[in-house]
């Protein structure tokens, strides 16, 4: 408990947080490399994940292609791509992108594969061309799976952003590396405590806007919960029917996500 | 890829490292998932509380586990415990949120046939719901077996064995080729384990080939 007070009082020492290689920087740092491999990933991830929900060709590109990114090592990626093209931005982001990528994919391929064909073709039938079926109707219904694959993806990427550290690159992993080479167990855990406390904290935030997302009166009434006691069904339901009835003034959208 | 030809000796012992550190993890999260999501799936708080738990210690980035471990458990820093007990942590963490859903998507019709020829709660379980919610645990193990081998990686950084060292040690003498031999052997890796465990999936359930091939569960990949 010894290493704990004298993190916790490092931690809590404003003399530690300033300069450039403060704890504020690091979390800087940290963030940049969270934030931008997060947005690339996306970038690649959602276009391809909403085509081939779509069309419903390429499936077995999704899950071939997951497995494949999942299994490349990024320590390994991240270290090559430093030796390849020096440091910079461009190493971390790609290496931490094998993380962020097979998440997104799934999860917006996912959401759209699972979109209620019904509703699906009641959108056709009315005689919205096939961009607006996906974009009108697809994405939104798929919305809770795309932002809980961008919640894992971050999770993971700002997770592993800590090994950006070892390639010189700064980041929160500064602390936990160089305190386990020098034997200061203390400053290890001020690296391990901040990353944690940063992805606590960014994984509740995305669980809040997955939350939100769920369309129409939301998965709660429609599925089955049985984790859930009566009264938080009952607070949720009316809650979710509220904010739906503010989103959506044409009335109940449609009972589809998951259906 | 040279390296790769000329060091399979070493190659091998590392990957018996690595396979002990990732895989040792997988089989004591199965014993412990297992009965534990099948316990708890019908009680509504244990499961709530189980779900919250299990979300939270997933969301401690491995790196930090490895090293907060200690002051926990009685282990030295930098043991090789702390990773396998990290790992068992995740893996628990991911199967025990899937046992239960994987039993809720077991057919009422199925539950009710199995108690009307005589099964008592605890044999239907185990030999009619566990059976039928495997396909969803097998996805839910290739995911875990091949993240746990990517994290044992990561864990070279602060010193724990296995594939992971010719990343730091190829880096440290700035030899691109040790750390691409060290991308291409853990990557074989991953896909020979996930195959073997895809397999394994499909010997345990031939039913699911009869009835025509079902989609595969993107879903629980993520």
């Amino acid at each position: 408990m010894n290493f704990l007070q004298q993190a916790l009082s490092y931690i809590f020492t404003a003399a530690n947080w300033g300069g450039p290689a403060g704890l504020a920087a690091r979390i800087g740092e940290h963030l940049q490399y969270t934030v931008v491999a997060v947005l690339v990933s996306a970038l690649i991830a959602v276009p391809i994940g909403m085509l081939i929900g779509h069309t419903g060709r390429g499936t077995f590109l999704v899950v071939t292609g997951v497995n494949a990114l999942r299994a490349l090592p990024t320590l390994g990626v991240l270290l090559l791509g430093v030796l390849l093209w020096g440091l910079g931005l461009v190493p971390p982001t790609v290496a931490l992108m094998l993380l962020g990528i097979p998440p997104l994919l799934a999860g917006t391929y996912a959401g759209i594969a699972n979109v209620d064909r019904a509703v699906v073709d009641a959108a056709r039938s009315m005689g919205m061309t096939e961009s607006r079926v996906l974009l009108r109707v697809e994405v939104p219904n798929a919305l809770p799976l795309i932002l809980g694959g961008l919640r894992t993806a971050t999770l993971q990427i700002v997770a592993t952003a800590t090994i950006a550290a070892y390639a010189s690159l700064g980041g929160l992993g500064r602390y936990l590396i160089d305190g386990i080479k020098v034997r200061q167990f203390y400053l290890a855990l001020v690296g391990a405590l901040m990353v944690t406390a940063l992805a606590l904290i960014l994984d509740a935030a995305l669980a809040f806007a997955v939350w939100t997302s769920v369309p129409g009166t939301g998965r709660l009434r429609r599925m089955p919960q049985p984790l859930l006691g009566d009264e938080v069904v009952l607070e949720s339901g009316t809650l979710a029917q509220a904010t739906s009835a503010a989103r959506y003034e044409r009335g109940d959208p449609s009972p589809t996500v998951e259906g | 890829m040279r390296y790769l030809l000329t060091h399979l000796d070493a190659a091998w012992a590392l990957t018996v490292i690595h396979l002990r550190l990732s895989l040792i993890p997988v089989v004591l999260g199965l014993l412990i998932a297992v009965p534990l999501g099948a316990l708890i799936q019908r009680t509504t708080t244990l499961r709530r509380m189980t779900t919250i738990t299990a979300s939270i210690i997933f969301t401690i980035p491995s790196l930090a586990l490895f090293v907060v471990l200690p002051l926990m458990i009685p282990t030295r820093i930098l043991d090789e415990t702390n990773v396998i007990v990290a790992l068992t942590l995740y893996t628990t963490a991911l199967l025990v949120r899937a046992v239960p859903e994987a039993l809720d998507a077991v057919p009422e019709p199925v539950r009710d046939a199995a108690t009307a020829v005589g099964y008592k709660p605890l044999i239907r379980m185990v030999k009619v719901e566990l059976p039928l919610s495997i396909p969803v645990l097998i996805a839910g193990l290739r995911v875990v077996a091949v993240t746990n081998i990517s994290m044992v990686s990561v864990g070279s950084v602060i010193g724990i064995g296995g594939l992971g060292t010719w990343f730091t040690e190829g880096y440290q003498s700035d030899k691109s080729d040790q750390i691409i031999a060290g991308i291409i052997a853990i990557f074989v890796l991953a896909i020979v384990i996930d195959t073997l465990i895809m397999f394994a999936g499909r010997l345990l359930t031939p039913w699911t080939r009869v009835s025509g091939v079902s989609r595969p569960n993107v879903k629980a990949a993520a």
